[in-house]
């Protein structure tokens, strides 16, 4: 290296900046200051001009610049070569309505779940409800019963907020005494997030007039499951939407068409999809989804109940199980960051199974109980590496380690799972999913 | 200045009055019956309960026509969710978590079993076949006796025995 090549070695080290934690961590803006392309090395192809004398410039270019293009379509689908990127699900015999399909976010970027890909949890199928025929009835505790029609609900105030949905359930599979090897989808796409339009809960509340004795509200879907969970009433009179539209349309039928409960950040279930009826109650009705299901059992045989709002969550998406890093060189870590109490202060990466920690960046804006994208660039050794990410949200609550989580439950407890995700990349570039 | 606020807060009050005189107040006021057609929930203390009564036996009968095939012998389960079973074992480091081991309430089991079982077709059942199948099902565990008719009058009274294991996180846990 002659006197020249050093010195552009050197600065280019400083605009990277030097590793900020163990294991190749760079300073969150590393990538951002000296404007070096990190997307990965552009290869142009050396093209040979066998076009004969006089050559027009289409012969250098790609075909697509060559012919006119194909014709408008009433609805976009995604690009010919992302036909893999699907939800994930299996179908299980006699129970095929029950049961799940999940976002593969280890397919997607950003933090916004496109709506066909948001993840399902039906009990009993996705209902065929007949909008125009469709009404909710709010009645129990209220001066005056009411019915509200799509076409009245469309007239009132709307809303228009950005929220994560997480099924309860979500990454229950890392309870299991071996790591399961599974994608980040597999395992934690059980979480969508998406822009909501609707109607304020409480606005419809007031019209109905509360007795003061209501406390809580029994929340039902038109599904043949009949869905039925109790909500707390203030949260309806807090953040809690009649959603009638999720990203700009009607809200998907397998989100609840025409209209969904949306409660910020409190778990999925009961965010009742098809929603048909509110009744005001004094106390909760103990359903069967919040008594048999949604409870976790702890080691002395007690259970808690409604356990509602889910904590502070992130994992990492890239690289996560299922990918091969292309040697020792420069990476972007990246993944996502969520919580059911508010906005995602931090989002800390260790690069060195949790000995030292960097701060990642946070997409802006950070938006309260929505997922948050964090990025952290990263200098691989291309030696055994555990990585793993951590989230404090606003209230100051830190996202746990696998082991203390563990140790609050009863053996077999998957319910509200929100450990850190720890990924073990090996020296060839595997990326495997592990508990230490 | 005291008087700028002044004004601010009249110019705000004019404001909060207008948007609240601006709701649309377009709900219709529901009638009886349509609550009453729609009402399915069945809380703890029974009061919704529908006029009916059915027997253990009447209930094995019910069972095996329409559940058996998906919950096994006896609602020992398989291929789907195990029904009965599992009490006492909640402490222990297999817990086996039931209708009969686990629920708090006998009405849970009416309201549930009535909205969404048998699952290929919910809502087909009558209220005496759903009282009569729930005595069948607490009978094997002896929750209640041989002999057992539930009914609108009985079903409140079960005391299952996991009535007390809940504890509720809402709206803090409790400390
Ligand atoms: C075709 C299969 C099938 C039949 C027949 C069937 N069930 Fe079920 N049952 C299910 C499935 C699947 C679930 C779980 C649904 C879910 O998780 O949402 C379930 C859940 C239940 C549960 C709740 C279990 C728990 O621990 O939470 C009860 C109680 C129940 N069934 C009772 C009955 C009764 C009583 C009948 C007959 C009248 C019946 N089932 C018939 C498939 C069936």
């Amino acid at each position: 290296m002659d006197g020249s090549d050093k010195r552009a070695m050197r600065r280019l080290e400083s605009e990277l900046g030097e590793p900020v934690a163990g294991g190749g961590l760079l300073h969150r803006r590393a990538f951002l200051r000296g404007g070096v392309a990190f997307a990965g090395a552009v290869t142009v192809a050396a093209k040979v001009n066998s076009a004969a004398a006089a050559p027009t410039i289409g012969a250098e270019s790609p075909l697509s610049m060559t012919r006119p293009g194909k014709l408008f379509t009433g609805y976009g689908v995604p690009a010919r070569s992302e036909e893999g990127v699907r939800r994930l699900f299996a179908l299980v015999a006699n129970r095929e309505g029950a049961g799940t399909s999940r976002t593969p976010w280890h397919m997607l970027n950003g933090s916004i779940t496109p709506s066909g890909l948001h993840f399902e949890r039906h009990h009993n199928g996705v209902p065929d409800v007949d909008a125009s025929r469709h009404t909710l009835l709010i009645h129990g505790l209220v001066k005056r019963p009411l019915v509200f029609t799509l076409a009245t609900l469309q007239r009132y105030p709307m809303e228009t907020r950005i929220h994560f949905i997480e099924c309860a359930g979500n990454s229950g599979a890392l309870t299991r005494p071996d790591p399961a090897q599974d994608t980040v989808g597999g395992l934690h796409g059980l979480l969508s997030c998406s822009e909501w339009t609707g109607v304020p809960v409480s606005v419809l509340l007031d019209e109905a007039g509360i007795d003061p004795r209501g406390k809580w509200v029994l929340a039902e879907g038109a599904d043949a499951a009949g869905m039925s969970r109790s909500v707390p009433l203030a949260k309806l009179q807090d953040d809690a939407m009649i959603a009638l539209y999720q990203n700009g349309e009607a809200v998907r039928p397998e989100q609840g068409y025409p209209m969904r409960l949306l409660l910020p950040g409190y778990e999925g279930n009961i965010n009742v999809k098809w929603l048909r009826r509110l009744k005001v109650t004094e106390g909760p009705m103990h359903t069967r989804d919040e008594t048999s299901k949604y409870t976790e059992l702890m080691p002395d045989g007690k259970a808690r109940q409604f356990t509602l709002p889910l904590g502070p969550k992130s994992v990492i998406t890239h690289p996560s199980y299922g990918m091969k890093i292309q040697g020792p060189g420069y990476y972007e870590i990246s993944g996502i960051a969520w919580s059911g109490a508010g906005r995602v202060r931090t989002v800390e990466v260790s690069a060195d199974g949790g000995v030292s920690w960097a701060t990642a960046a946070l997409a802006q804006p950070v938006i309260s109980k929505a997922v948050t994208r964090f990025r952290l660039p990263w200098r691989w050794s291309g030696q055994m590496t555990t990585l793993l990410s951590r989230a404090i949200d606003e209230t100051g609550d830190i996202q746990p380690l696998r082991k203390p989580w563990m140790e609050q439950y009863a053996p077999g407890q998957g319910f509200h799972y929100n450990a850190m995700q720890l990924w073990a990349v090996d020296p060839l570039g595997n990326v495997k999913n592990t508990y230490a | 200045m005291p008087s700028n606020r002044i004004l601010i807060a009249a110019v705000l009050g004019l404001c909060l009055a207008g948007t609240a005189l601006a709701q649309p107040r377009l709900g219709r006021v529901a009638t009886p019956d349509e609550i009453a057609k729609q009402d399915i929930t069945i809380g703890p203390d029974g009061a919704t309960l529908p006029p009916g009564a059915g027997s253990v036996a009447d209930g094995l009968a019910v069972y095996e026509a329409n559940c058996k095939s998906c919950h096994g012998d006896k609602g020992a389960g398989g291929p789907m969710d195990r029904l009965t079973g599992g009490i006492g074992s909640l402490t222990s480091g297999t817990p086996v978590k039931t209708v009969a081991s686990y629920w708090p309430y006998a009405t849970t089991i009416f309201d549930y079993v009535r909205r969404a079982m048998p699952y290929p077709a919910p809502q087909s059942l009558t209220s005496d076949e759903i009282y009569a199948v729930i005595a069948y099902l607490l009978s094997i565990d002896k929750i209640v006796p041989e002999d057992a008719v539930l009914s609108e009058k009985t079903l409140a009274q079960v005391r299952m025995p996991n009535r007390d294991g809940f504890i509720s996180y809402y709206p803090k846990p409790p400390r």
